[in-house]
């Protein structure tokens, strides 16, 4: 053994390093366990905390625990490069469930003295601050992934992928019960999501009948996995389930469903702190869930009611060509303050009624009024002959309503007889139809008329024109005239430019002359902001022949 | 999948027909020639890409080439489609079920509809499910649509080039509620340069390219990381492109300026002449913007090459496209990018239509 005295001067560097590092005698209790290891791997002497190494006895060899650290002695030993300072690198090793770092320092005689630094409770600390970090960045893709979805499939098949691929070996995301039915959407660990409709009962998985009604989880030790029923395991999990936690997807005030996952026998089951943080993510997939099943309910609800509000797909009838295109102001809405509908005759002598018109402002409520109006001109059909009289009832209807809108509107009989469409048309307040000639000349109709929903008393001027094959009769609303733009910005589109426009369209299909004056006015707003636009078109067909293709077709526009 | 029954001169002939029934503005010839077809057993997929779509293209062309007017363009097209919609419901037209759901959409202020259309129509050919949401599609209704239908993958098509930032945008709104993007359509460039750029999920140059892409599946979107920014865009933090389109007017009216001012011949212009010149120059800004926005000097120059083709067919000298330019490049002197394109745009003139001095026509 090395003397205490030892710290006079030495010949060699070595020495002296050895002498002045390990004098233990004079410095009491180390706050370490230290052994030192002779080369033949026995514990020459062991000191410090030695409370740390039960079963470690001075002269005996080191017992099986600390196998690793014999290994790391011989290495030291033989460890040429490190000869002399400085000392061999600290090796790290478990004994008794506490985790070391020893460090070594090597004496002239070969063996080494170990200095063991208890780390156990850092290394508990950093694996919980990798776990958590790791749950941290689970749930903050989690999030994203849930977040940018407001589709109820998509997020249960995201929620069954990430939590098959996080907190276990297979996830079942179990939504709340559509009749008899369940809709589960199973994954296994690294798979895509696969969605069915089982026909089973909740309460055959113990706890499944609670969460789907929002009550807290069953903790997972209660729960014996042997009792699941088979559709509860995905395809392709493989082997028995070891462990299961059934957990509640909580949505915004009401129960979104259940996610329950499941460990294969070779693993551990879910500790507690596992069991919690499956809910921090359930939580996080519930209320995503939620918001899309409200999307889902909200946008079927505005879809029904929107229905009769969105302008109808135009088409032949009674041999007369209709083309219809509409665009509302705001590219979320579908609906505006512009409507249009043609309203078949009975019989193909008797005239059809086309309606082309614009509430005042702008967006739903606008729509709403256009609902109205829409349907008191149905139910005035049986008049439709005498335009001022559908006016003047139309008017009364709207005066003796509670809203304070006016409208402007444009009607049109509309009858074919031979080759020729012949057109009573009256405006109400409303921008004058045009007719597109054969030779390009274009012909404002000079009917007019007031405006319905204002005045006590109304009038209306009819007139009448004929339509040549080939020939079509536009109606339109303000939205093409009064766009704003154009190449040098701020400027009126107006009905020269309309007029000007059209006479290019000589002789163009309905449907083509629509497109066209959508283009034109797109093209004039280029990104500007823009009112509602309506367009319809009546064109007399070019020929006799009965069509092969009479527009029963669909329509181009499904948006 | 399609096995052609018909040989090139069947297709040639049906080509042909097609073609003086679609500019002879005769409807119904034009649904028999395709419905005759379809009886006789030619595929429908084939009577879509190898007689209806080549017919179409022809009609661009012709009418590029001056001999066809605006009107008579638009009377072929909106034939084309009738007859595509009649295909439709021919009893040939049966598809297998597949199980995918694709939307077909064209981007916002996009009206070319065709090219669309027939893939949506071979997609329904080949099995899918379409959502077909036709021409000029507002970014939210695409969206909305994508939330509620939950659709495979987007096919999103464009056939001008200046739609490109608006295809952006709603290539990357789609990206963001985890759905991929098909790009097609001209806007992207002949080699999907412009949907590499723009951050599209795949590209393809026809229908059956499409076809066998969104076939081959193509992966959805990484939504964990968040949203990602596309490369290839960083040239935008010199704000040119957001300058350029933001003072479009102005710079239209400049030019316009400069153009009356140097060339007296513009004094004798009718006000629809002016405009129209106007409206040349807000569309040599508007490809300028997006070539900024790209940052491609031959989306410029192609632009003005056919410009120059188009103009030259309509008998305005090409030339005439100069002094615009160069007003343009003296009031955009402070922008490098801007002046590099329209200079080389500059130089492509010269080169193939050597300069005297002449009056700007535009194509009035």
């Amino acid at each position: 053994m090395v003397s205490p005295e030892g710290k006079t001067t030495t010949p060699t560097k070595n020495t002296r390093v050895t002498k002045e590092r390990f004098a233990p005698a004079s410095w009491g209790r180390p706050p370490h366990a230290v052994i030192v290891v002779d080369p033949a791997g026995t514990a020459a002497r062991v000191d410090g905390e030695t409370s740390l190494l039960p079963g470690v006895e001075q002269g005996m060899p080191l017992p099986d625990g600390l196998a690793w650290l014999a290994r790391a002695t011989a290495e030291a030993a033989a460890d040429a490069v490190h000869r002399g300072d400085p000392e061999p690198p600290a090796v790290a090793g478990e004994f008794r469930g506490r985790r070391f770092e020893a460090h070594p320092t090597r004496c002239a005689d070969g063996s080494v003295v170990w200095w063991l630094v208890d780390h156990t409770a850092r290394y508990a600390a950093e694996e919980a601050l990798t776990a958590e970090r790791e749950r941290t960045t689970f749930l903050a893709e989690a999030s994203n992934v849930l977040l940018s979805s407001l589709n109820a499939e998509r997020c249960m098949a995201a929620t069954a992928r990430l939590a098959s691929g996080f907190l276990a070996d297979a996830a079942v995301v179990v939504a709340p019960a559509e009749g008899r039915q369940l809709p589960v959407t199973r994954a296994v660990r690294g798979g895509e999501a696969a969605q069915a409709l089982i026909a089973a009962d909740p309460s055959t998985v113990p706890g499944l009948a609670e969460a789907l009604k929002g009550f807290p989880p069953v903790p997972s030790r209660w729960i014996d996995p042997t009792s699941l029923p088979d559709w509860l395991v995905p395809d392709g999990f493989g082997t028995t389930v070891g462990s299961v936690v059934v957990t509640p997807l909580p949505g915004h005030g009401v129960p979104a469903g259940a996610l329950i996952l499941l460990r294969t026998d070779t693993r551990r089951g879910f500790s507690e702190n596992e069991e919690t943080f499956a809910r921090l993510f359930a939580a996080r997939s519930g209320a995503a869930l939620s918001a899309a099943r409200l999307y889902a309910e909200q946008h079927s609800i505005t879809r029904t009611l929107m229905r009769d509000l969105l302008p109808p797909r135009l088409h032949r009838v009674h041999g007369v060509e209709f083309a219809g295109s509409y665009r509302s102001s705001d590219a979320r809405d579908r609906v505006g303050g512009d409507f249009y509908d043609v309203h078949p005759g009975r019989t193909a002598s008797e005239p059809s009624l086309v309606v082309l018109g614009d509430v005042c402002g702008k967006g739903l409520d606008a729509a709403v009024l256009t609902g109205k109006i829409r349907n008191t001109l149905q139910a005035l059909m049986p008049m439709a002959g005498d335009h001022e009289r559908v006016l003047q009832l139309l008017n009364g209807a709207l005066l003796n309503s509670d809203n304070t809108r006016f409208a402007t509107l444009v009607l049109a009989s509309v009858r074919r007889a031979e080759n020729q469409v012949h057109l009573r048309l009256t405006s109400a307040g409303h921008p004058a139809p045009l007719v597109v000639r054969n030779d390009g000349r274009v012909e404002e109709i000079p009917t007019h008329g007031s405006l319905v929903g204002a005045l006590e008393q109304i009038t209306a001027h009819t007139v009448g024109t004929t339509l040549l094959p080939g020939e079509t009769c536009l109606l339109y609303t303000d939205g093409i005239t009064e766009a704003r733009g154009g190449p040098l910005g701020g400027e009126l589109f107006g009905d020269e430019r309309l007029k000007r426009a059209l006479a290019e369209c000589g002789g163009m299909p309905g449907e083509a002359l629509v497109e066209h004056v959508r283009m034109l006015a797109s093209q004039w707003l280029r990104d500007g902001g823009h009112d509602d636009l309506a367009v319809v078109a009546i064109t007399a067909p070019q020929t006799t022949h009965l069509s092969a293709v009479d527009g029963h077709t669909r329509g181009r526009y499904t948006s | 999948m399609t096995t052609t029954t018909v040989d090139a001169t069947g297709l040639d002939t049906l080509r042909g027909d097609l073609w003086a029934a679609v500019t002879g503005r005769d409807e119904f010839r034009a649904a028999d020639v395709v419905l005759r077809a379809l009886d006789a057993g030619t595929p429908a997929e084939t009577v879509l890409l190898d007689v209806i779509a080549p017919v179409q293209s022809r009609v661009g062309r012709a009418w590029q080439a001056d001999r066809l007017t605006v009107a008579q363009e638009h009377a072929a097209t909106a034939i084309a489609e009738r007859v595509v919609a009649a295909l439709a419901h021919h009893s040939a037209h049966r598809p297998e079920p597949y199980g995918g759901r694709i939307t077909v959409a064209c981007v916002d202020q996009e009206w070319h509809v065709l090219p669309a259309r027939l893939l949506a129509e071979v997609l329904t050919l080949r099995g899918w499910k379409v959502d077909f949401l036709g021409a000029q599609v507002p970014t939210p209704h695409l969206v909305a649509h994508l939330h509620s239908t939950g659709a495979d993958a987007v096919a999103l098509s464009s056939s001008i080039a200046t739609r490109l930032p608006t295809a952006h945008t709603a290539i990357t709104a789609c990206q963001a509620v985890g759905v991929p993007v098909l790009a097609g359509g001209a806007a992207f460039g002949v080699d999907g340069r412009y949907a590499r750029l723009l951050g599209a999920d795949a590209w393809a140059p026809d229908a059956r390219a499409a076809a066998r892409r969104l076939a081959d599946g193509i992966p959805a979107p990484d939504l964990a990381a968040g949203r990602r920014e596309t490369d290839g865009l960083a040239h935008l933090a010199d704000q040119e492109y957001t300058l350029v389109v933001r003072s479009r007017a102005r710079l239209v009216g400049a030019v316009l300026a400069y153009l009356e001012k140097n060339f007296p011949a513009m004094a004798e212009y009718s006000a629809p002449q002016r405009e129209r010149t106007a409206e040349d120059i807000a569309h040599i800004v508007e490809f300028l913007g997006v070539a900024l926005y790209t940052d491609s000097d031959d989306l410029f120059t192609d632009f003005v090459r056919w410009t120059a083709a188009v103009l030259t067919a309509r008998k305005v000298p090409a030339r005439s496209l100069r002094p615009a330019l160069d007003a343009l490049g003296v009031e955009l002197k402070d922008f490098p990018r801007a002046t590099r394109m329209l200079g080389r745009a500059c130089g492509h003139l010269d080169e193939a239509v050597p300069t005297t001095d002449q009056h700007p026509g535009a194509s009035a």
